[in-house]
């Protein structure tokens, strides 16, 4: 059967298929305060100002991307017209960790 | 046909919550969202399981389709609402899919889930229960789906979106980038396809765009309306998305949506495939 396209859920941790080496990850938490935000957009933008992909942060906040190296801008939505824009670099092998405060 | 044949918003609705006659269906690609909250009344269809033929890659049969919508409780004359969360794109490709096989009475909620959540409007977790039906569907309308050899066919002639990412587009990555990149087959692009990414035709907040936006949008790419146009993207559920715009809202006489997509042509043996921008 065919997987969708659509995001996973959002684990704390990176999923145990993936090997780092040969990936180039954004992640990072959204904090309203000293709480996490579940159920927030987040949007990455390549170095164009393109959508590239969105998922939904977890219970605990989290969002993550396998990109590719370069620079990257990650916008989150949640409700309240809250829009926040959070610019990235992204380089295989490494996690680039983003704290998102709205 | 107009906008608001195809297309209903977050008011409308929240008025029609009640309405007999009327059947919200949420459609995603990840269950659990449903079972955290949806909107009141809204069964689910889990693309998946559901939607997909569990043995071959293909879709359940007419049989298979009656048989689901029957369970749901779905009649022939109702009039069904699609949303679901990712942009709509899995509640497009229900759409897509319910008008191939026949049913006609049924819209898209513009936004889906991620419009009714940032408007924080009400979502629960009760489940509820319809009386079965005795769903009848029609053959597949082949006029709304290519198959490969027509889109082989197609290169350099019809229209060809590809409305994947840019870098899956030029090849530098094969899957969106929220998933890891594990995919096996080539990477690159149909030959003569243009490059419009489906989120192009959604605002932020995972609404349509205007109709003027639109067709300014699939013009200035390079796509000539007036002929025959096909889409694609990695499975076929984000050019459902486009399809939509295309035959729904623009109202386009001749829009296929290619569900095999980059997963079939990528891993075909012999077909051309072009890397970088769109030439």
């Amino acid at each position: 059967m065919t997987d969708g396209c659509g995001a996973p859920a959002q684990t704390a941790s990176l999923p145990a298929t993936v090997d780092l080496a040969n990936e180039a990850v954004i992640q990072g938490t959204v904090v309203r305060g000293d709480d996490a935000v579940p159920g927030a957009y987040a949007r990455l933008l390549d170095a164009t100002g393109e959508f590239t992909g969105e998922v939904v942060t977890s219970d605990e906040g989290i969002f993550r991307f396998f990109a590719a190296p370069g620079d990257w801008t990650v916008r989150v939505l949640a409700p309240g017209g809250v829009s926040i824009d959070s610019t990235v670099t992204a380089q295989v092998g490494e996690i680039a960790n983003l704290q998102v405060a709205i | 046909m107009s906008r608001s044949d195809v297309l209903v918003d977050a008011d409308w609705v929240q008025a029609h919550l009640n309405d007999p006659g009327i059947v919200l269906v949420e459609v995603d690609e990840d269950t659990s969202a449903y079972e955290k909250g949806h909107i009141r009344g809204a069964v689910r269809i889990d693309w998946k399981t559901e939607l997909q033929d569990p043995v071959r890659r293909d879709f359940v049969d007419k049989t298979g389709f009656e048989a689901l919508l029957s369970e749901k409780g779905i009649a022939n004359d109702d009039l069904v609402v699609l949303y679901g969360g990712n942009n709509n794109w899995f509640a497009a490709y229900a759409y897509w899919y319910f008008r191939l096989y026949g049913h006609q009475n049924v819209k898209l909620l513009d936004g889906g889930r991620k419009k009714w959540e940032l408007d924080s409007r009400d979502l629960v977790e009760d489940v509820p229960s319809r009386p079965k039906t005795s769903y009848s569907a029609t053959e597949q309308d082949a006029s709304i789906r290519a198959f490969r050899e027509e889109v082989v066919e197609a290169i350099g002639d019809k229209n060809l979106v590809d409305v994947r990412s840019p870098d899956e587009f030029t090849g530098k990555l094969l899957a969106p980038a929220h998933l890891p990149q594990e995919q096996a087959q080539r990477g690159g692009h149909i030959p003569t396809a243009r490059s419009i990414p489906w989120s192009k035709a959604a605002n932020d907040d995972g609404t349509f765009r205007s109709d003027e936006e639109l067709r300014d949008l699939y013009q200035e790419a390079g796509v000539d309306l007036s002929k025959p146009t096909i889409a694609y993207c990695r499975i076929g559920e984000r050019s459902s998305h486009t399809w939509f715009a295309l035959h729904e809202l623009l109202g386009l006489p001749d829009v296929k949506n290619y569900d095999g997509s980059w997963t079939e042509y990528g891993s075909l043996v012999g077909v051309p495939i072009e890397l970088g921008e769109a030439k």
